[in-house]
C-alpha cells in the first residue's frame, strides 16, 4: 500500500494495514536516530505548530523533537499564549494559523471530536495529540510499535489495560489498535471508571486485577488522574491501590515475559509500584524513544502528502 | 366584507368530528356556514385545494424565538414566517430569552413584538422560576394575568422538588398548566450525547436516559399530589414513555410530548461530531425510537412538537462538547412527521396527526384555536399529505440553518397556511 | 529510480531489450570495473542499494566482486525517501526502509547502487543520507541502466547499459528475487490515456 491521508484523527478510522505501514515506517526513522547525523531533511521548509489547548510536556516535547529531527520548523502555542482565552473560535485560531503558512498543526485538546473538526476545515495537516477522553493515536502507535518490538507481533496477544478507562484517551486507542491487529484486550478498573458497557467495543471489562494478570502478555497501566476525577468515580486513592494497584506482591502473578506499560507520566505508588516502573519487565523508557520514531514517521506521511 | 372557498379539499377537522370531502367558506377572516355562499354579494376568492388536506391551522406548542435577547439567531418576525412555511398558525415560544420571561413587561414586550410583526399567532410561556434559576418562584399569577399560556423552565429544569411542588399548586390556583424539560442535573452532568455505545466509544461525556425518566417519574408524583397538569416536554426515551403510559392509564393529569428528531435519527449520527445532531436531551438508541414511535401509537405522546431552537452558524461551528443544544425545527417538522410517522412507520394516520397538532394542544393550553367550526378564527393549513421534496436549508425563513435534515428527501407537507382568512404563506 | 508496477504491467510489453543472459554480463562488466577502479582499496568499498531493486543489484554485485577478486565486500541500504526533494508535493507516500549502513564510514568508498538512472534526484538523495551517516572518502554511482534525462550535474561511474530514451517512454525492470518474475528489462511507451 501507500499512504494518502494528510490528517492523524484516530485510530478509529486507520485500517490494520495502515497501522502497521506507519509502525514498519517508524522503524525506518528509529534508524536516523543512531546515524551521525540525527537529523533528515524530509519537512525542509515546513512549517509545524504545536497548537496545545490542554498542558502537556511530554507529547509537545517528543512531537517538537520528531519535527525537528524531519526539519521542520517548529512553533508551539500554548493555552496560555493563543487568542482563545480572549474568546476566539478554534476555528479561527486554526485559520489565523494556516495565514502564517502552518503546515502541519498538532493539537492537544480538552474537548473529543477537536482535531477531527479541524481537519475537516483546513488544508494544513492535523495530527491528534490527545482530544478529550477520545483517542491519542501516537500513543497507541508508539504503545503497539514497543510491544512488536519486543514480542514479535501483536496478533494473539493478551493485553490488559488497567485504570481509569472512561476518561481515558489512550484507552480508547489502544484498544482500537490492539483489536484491530489482532490481539485480546481486558480493561480493569473500578465499575465507575471501567463501566460494561465497554464490552460492546468488543474487548473484557474485569474488576478484579488479580484473575486476569496471569493471563496476559502485556500490562498497561493508566495514570489515575487525580485532576480530572470528580469524587464519586471512586473512594480514593488507598482504596485504588488496595484493590487495582500494580504492587510487587500482585506482579508476582505476572509471567515472566509480560511487558509492563505506562503512557506516563507515573504515580509512583498508586497505579504502580515504584521499583517495579523501573524493573526489567517495565517498558516505560522505551515507550518514549518510541514515541519519538513513531511521531516522525506520523509527522514525514501526513506532511509528505500535497495538500488540498 | 371579503370572502374565501376552499374548494374540493378533504376537511379533516377532529375539533368536531369531520373527515369528509367539502368545500370551506371563509368570510371576514372567520369560518362561515356554506349556504351563507349563495348570500355573498360578491364573487368569493376561489382556492382549489383538490388533493390537498384542509386542516385547522396546526399549532406547535414548543419553539424558541430567541426574542428578546438573541436577534442574531431568529426574531419573532422571522420565527412566525418559519411557522408559516411550515404549516403553523400559532406557537408558543419558551421564556428562555434575554431578559427571561419571567416578568409581566417582558411578557408585554413579547406580545407587543407579535402582534406588530408576526404573520401568525405567538403565544408566550413564562419562567416558573425567577432567571429560570431554580431557586425562587416567578410571579407566576401576574405572568398568567400578562397572557402567558403555561409556564416552564424549559432548557432548564427546577432540581428542588419541593419548589416544584409549589409552582404545579401555585399554577393550579391561577389556571394555566406546567410545561417541564425533564433533566437531571446531577445525573447528567456534563452530558452532551445518549449514554450508550457512541458515548462509549467516542469518549463524549453520556447523557443517560435515566436522567430525564427520574423528573418524569418526579414529574408523575407531583401531578398526582397537586391534582394539576403537568406536561413533558420533548421526551427522548423508552423509559419515560413506559412511565407516562403507567400514570396515564390511571389517569394522572400528566402528558408528554415528542419532537421530530428523536424519532428521525438515533445517536449514531453523532459519530463525526457534527453539532447539528446535538441537542437536548439527546438522540438516543433504536430502542428508544421505537419506544416513542409505540407511544405515539397507542396515545401515550399526544402531542407533537418541534423544540425549535435556532444557533447562529458561528456558534454551532465549535467543539462538540462546546456547541449550544438545539436544532430548528419548525419548517421540517411536519415533513418528518408525516413522512414517518404517516407513510412510513405507519403509526398514525392523517386525522390522528392533525389531531396531536391542533385539538390536543388546544386542550392541554385551553386556546380558542384548532378548529374550523363556524364562527372560529380562520386558521386553516392546507396540506399535500404525498408531495415529495427535499428540505433545502438555504430555502428556510428562520435566520438559522442549523438542521441535520438538509438534503433530506420527505413525503407530505403544508403548501399554504392562512391566518384569519388570509394566506400568510403559501408554497 | 526505481521502477514502480503499474497497471500497464498487465499488458504484454513485448520482446526485452535485456533478458536474464544480457542482464548477468552488465553486472559482471559492472564488477570488474568496480575492480579495477578501486584498487588496491577494494576491501574498504560499501555496496549501498537504493530499495528495492537496487538492494538486490547491491547483493548481486557483492556475490560477484567476491568471486572474481576473492575479496569481502560489505554491503548496505541507503532509503532516500527522507532525504527526497518533493516531500509535501505527492499524493500519497511509499514505505520508508530503514537505511543500513557500515559504520564508521570515514576511510570508506560508498557505491551507491540504483537500478535504473534517470533524472539524478534519487541519487543526489542518497548521496545526502550517505552524509548523515559519516563522511566517507568518496561517493561512486552505479546503475543497470542509464536512460538519460538528467536533470541536475551527476553522472554515473559504472553504467549497465545506456538506453536513449524518450520522456514519454517508461523502462521496466523485473528481478527474479524481488518481483517473483524472470531477470528482464523492457522499454514501454507510455500510452496517454
Amino acid at each position: 500500500m501507500r499512504w494518502s491521508r494528510k490528517d492523524l484523527v484516530g485510530i478509529r478510522e486507520l485500517s490494520a494495514e495502515e497501522i502497521t505501514f506507519v509502525l514498519d515506517t517508524a522503524a525506518a526513522f528509529k534508524q536516523v536516530g543512531t546515524r551521525d547525523v540525527k537529523k533528515v531533511p524530509a519537512l525542509r521548509g515546513k512549517t509545524l505548530v504545536n497548537f496545545f489547548v490542554e498542558p502537556s510536556t511530554r507529547t509537545r516535547t517528543s512531537f517538537e523533537l520528531a519535527a525537528k529531527r524531519l526539519s521542520a520548523d517548529v512553533i508551539n502555542i500554548s493555552a496560555t499564549t493563543s487568542s482563545l482565552t480572549k474568546g476566539e473560535t478554534l476555528k479561527d485560531t486554526a485559520k489565523i494559523l494556516e495565514a502564517n503558512h502552518a503546515d502541519i498543526i498538532v493539537l492537544r485538546h480538552s474537548s473529543a471530536g477537536a482535531p477531527q473538526f479541524l481537519a475537516e476545515r483546513l488544508r494544513a495537516s492535523v495530527i491528534n495529540a490527545g482530544d478529550g477522553a477520545h483517542e491519542h493515536p501516537t500513543q497507541a502507535l508508539l504503545d503497539l510499535y514497543t510491544i512488536r518490538e519486543r514480542r514479535g507481533s501483536i496478533a494473539g496477544l493478551h493485553v490488559a489495560i488497567v485504570g481509569d478507562i472512561l476518561f481515558s484517551r489512550v484507552a480508547r486507542s489502544n484498544i482500537f489498535a490492539l483489536l484491530k491487529l489482532g490481539a485480546r484486550v481486558t480493561l480493569v478498573g473500578p465499575s465507575t471508571l471501567v463501566p460494561r458497557v465497554f464490552e460492546r467495543l468488543g474487548v473484557t471489562v474485569s474488576h478484579c486485577i488479580d484473575e486476569v494478570l496471569p493471563t496476559v502478555d502485556v500490562v498497561h497501566l493508566l495514570r489515575v488522574q487525580h485532576e480530572r476525577q470528580r469524587k464519586e468515580y471512586f473512594p480514593g486513592i488507598g482504596e485504588y491501590i488496595r484493590l487495582f494497584g500494580l504492587t510487587k506482591a500482585r506482579a508476582k502473578l505476572l509471567k515472566a515475559d509480560c511487558l509492563i506499560m505506562h503512557p506516563g507520566p507515573i504515580n509512583r505508588g498508586v497505579e504502580i509500584d515504584s521499583d517495579l516502573a523501573d524493573g526489567v519487565q517495565s517498558v516505560i523508557l522505551a515507550q518514549v524513544t518510541n514515541g519519538l520514531a513513531v511521531r516522525m514517521a506520523v509527522l514525514y506521511l501526513c506532511g509528505g502528502i500535497a495538500s488540498r | 366584507m371579503s370572502a374565501t372557498v376552499i374548494r374540493n379539499g378533504r376537511i379533516i377537522d377532529p375539533a368536531n368530528g369531520r373527515d369528509e370531502i367539502a368545500d370551506l367558506l371563509i368570510i371576514d377572516g372567520l369560518i362561515a356556514a356554506l349556504p351563507q355562499l349563495s348570500t355573498l354579494n360578491s364573487q368569493p376568492d376561489e382556492i382549489d385545494a383538490g388533493n390537498l388536506i384542509v386542516a385547522p391551522g396546526l399549532i406547535d406548542i414548543h419553539v424558541h424565538l430567541r426574542e428578546p435577547g438573541f436577534g442574531w439567531k431568529e426574531t419573532i418576525e422571522s420565527g412566525a414566517r418559519a411557522a408559516a412555511a411550515g404549516g403553523f398558525t400559532t406557537i408558543v415560544c419558551m421564556p428562555n430569552t434575554s431578559p427571561v420571561a419571567d416578568s409581566p413587561s417582558t411578557i408585554a414586550w413579547i406580545k407587543d413584538r407579535a402582534a406588530a410583526a408576526a404573520c401568525v399567532h405567538v403565544l408566550p410561556t413564562g419562567a416558573i422560576s425567577k432567571n429560570l434559576a431554580g431557586e425562587e418562584l416567578a410571579p407566576i399569577g401576574s405572568l398568567a394575568q400578562a397572557g402567558v399560556v403555561a409556564i416552564t423552565d424549559d432548557g432548564h429544569c427546577v432540581q428542588n422538588s419541593e419548589l416544584m411542588r409549589r409552582a404545579v399548586e401555585y399554577a393550579r390556583m391561577v389556571g394555566v398548566p406546567v410545561l417541564d424539560h425533564c433533566q437531571d442535573y446531577n445525573l447528567v452532568g456534563h452530558g452532551v450525547v445518549h449514554e450508550g455505545y457512541w458515548s462509549t466509544l467516542l469518549g463524549l461525556p453520556g447523557w443517560p436516559a435515566a436522567g430525564e425518566e427520574a423528573i418524569v417519574a418526579r414529574n408523575i408524583l407531583l401531578a398526582e399530589l397537586c391534582d394539576h397538569r403537568i406536561h413533558c416536554q420533548h421526551i427522548s426515551s423508552a423509559g419515560s414513555v413506559r412511565l407516562l403510559r403507567e400514570a396515564r392509564g390511571r389517569g394522572v393529569r400528566i402528558s408528554g410530548e415528542a419532537c421530530p428528531h428523536h424519532i428521525a435519527l438515533t445517536h449514531e449520527a453523532i459519530q463525526n461530531f457534527d453539532t447539528n445532531y446535538k441537542m437536548n436531551p439527546p438522540l438516543r438508541s433504536q430502542a428508544d425510537v421505537d419506544a416513542l414511535i409505540a407511544g405515539i401509537a397507542d396515545g401515550t405522546l399526544d402531542i407533537l412538537a418541534s423544540d425549535h431552537a435556532p444557533h447562529a452558524k458561528f456558534e454551532k461551528e465549535v467543539e462538540f462538547d462546546r456547541a449550544p443544544f438545539g436544532i430548528v425545527g419548525l419548517e421540517t417538522e411536519l415533513g418528518l412527521f408525516l413522512d414517518l410517522l404517516v407513510h412510513k412507520r405507519k403509526a398514525i394516520d392523517l386525522p390522528r396527526l392533525i389531531e396531536m397538532f391542533t385539538t390536543i394542544p388546544a386542550e392541554l393550553l385551553k386556546l380558542k384555536a384548532g378548529t374550523l367550526a363556524t364562527g372560529a378564527a380562520a386558521d386553516v393549513t392546507l396540506i399535500d399529505p404525498n408531495l415529495e421534496w427535499t428540505v433545502d436549508a438555504n430555502a428556510f425563513e428562520t435566520l438559522s440553518s442549523n438542521t441535520p435534515f438538509h438534503g433530506w428527501n420527505l413525503k407530505g407537507r403544508a403548501v399554504r397556511t392562512i391566518v384569519g382568512g388570509r394566506t400568510v404563506w403559501r408554497l | 529510480m526505481a521502477a514502480h508496477s503499474s497497471p500497464l504491467s498487465a499488458v504484454s510489453p513485448g520482446s526485452p531489450i535485456l533478458d536474464a543472459s544480457g542482464i548477468r554480463n552488465a553486472l559482471r562488466r559492472i564488477a570488474h570495473e568496480i575492480i579495477e577502479r578501486n584498487q588496491p582499496d577494494l576491501g574498504a568499498i560499501v555496496l549501498a542499494g537504493i530499495p528495492s531493486r537496487g538492494v538486490e543489484i547491491a547483493r548481486r554485485l557483492a556475490r560477484l566482486i567476491e568471486e572474481l577478486a576473492q575479496v569481502p565486500v560489505a554491503t548496505g541500504i541507503i532509503d532516500v525517501a527522507m532525504h527526497r526533494d518533493d516531500v509535501g508535493k505527492r499524493a500519497n507516500l511509499p514505505m520508508v526502509q530503514a537505511s543500513r549502513l557500515p559504520v564508521p564510514l570515514d576511510g570508506r568508498t560508498v557505491i551507491i547502487v540504483d537500478d535504473v538512472f534517470y533524472t539524478g534526484r534519487t541519487t543526489r538523495a542518497a548521496m545526502d543520507a550517505i552524509g548523515t551517516f559519516g563522511r566517507p572518502a568518496r561517493i561512486q554511482l552505479a546503475t543497470l541502466i542509464d536512460r538519460g534525462h538528467r536533470e541536475l550535474p551527476i553522472r554515473a561511474d559504472y553504467v549497465g547499459k545506456n538506453l536513449p530514451t524518450a520522456m514519454g517512454e517508461r523502462v521496466r525492470l523485473r528481478l527474479e528475487n524481488v518481483d517473483a518474475e524472470p531477470d528482464a528489462v523492457w522499454l514501454i511507451k507510455e500510452e496517454k490515456a
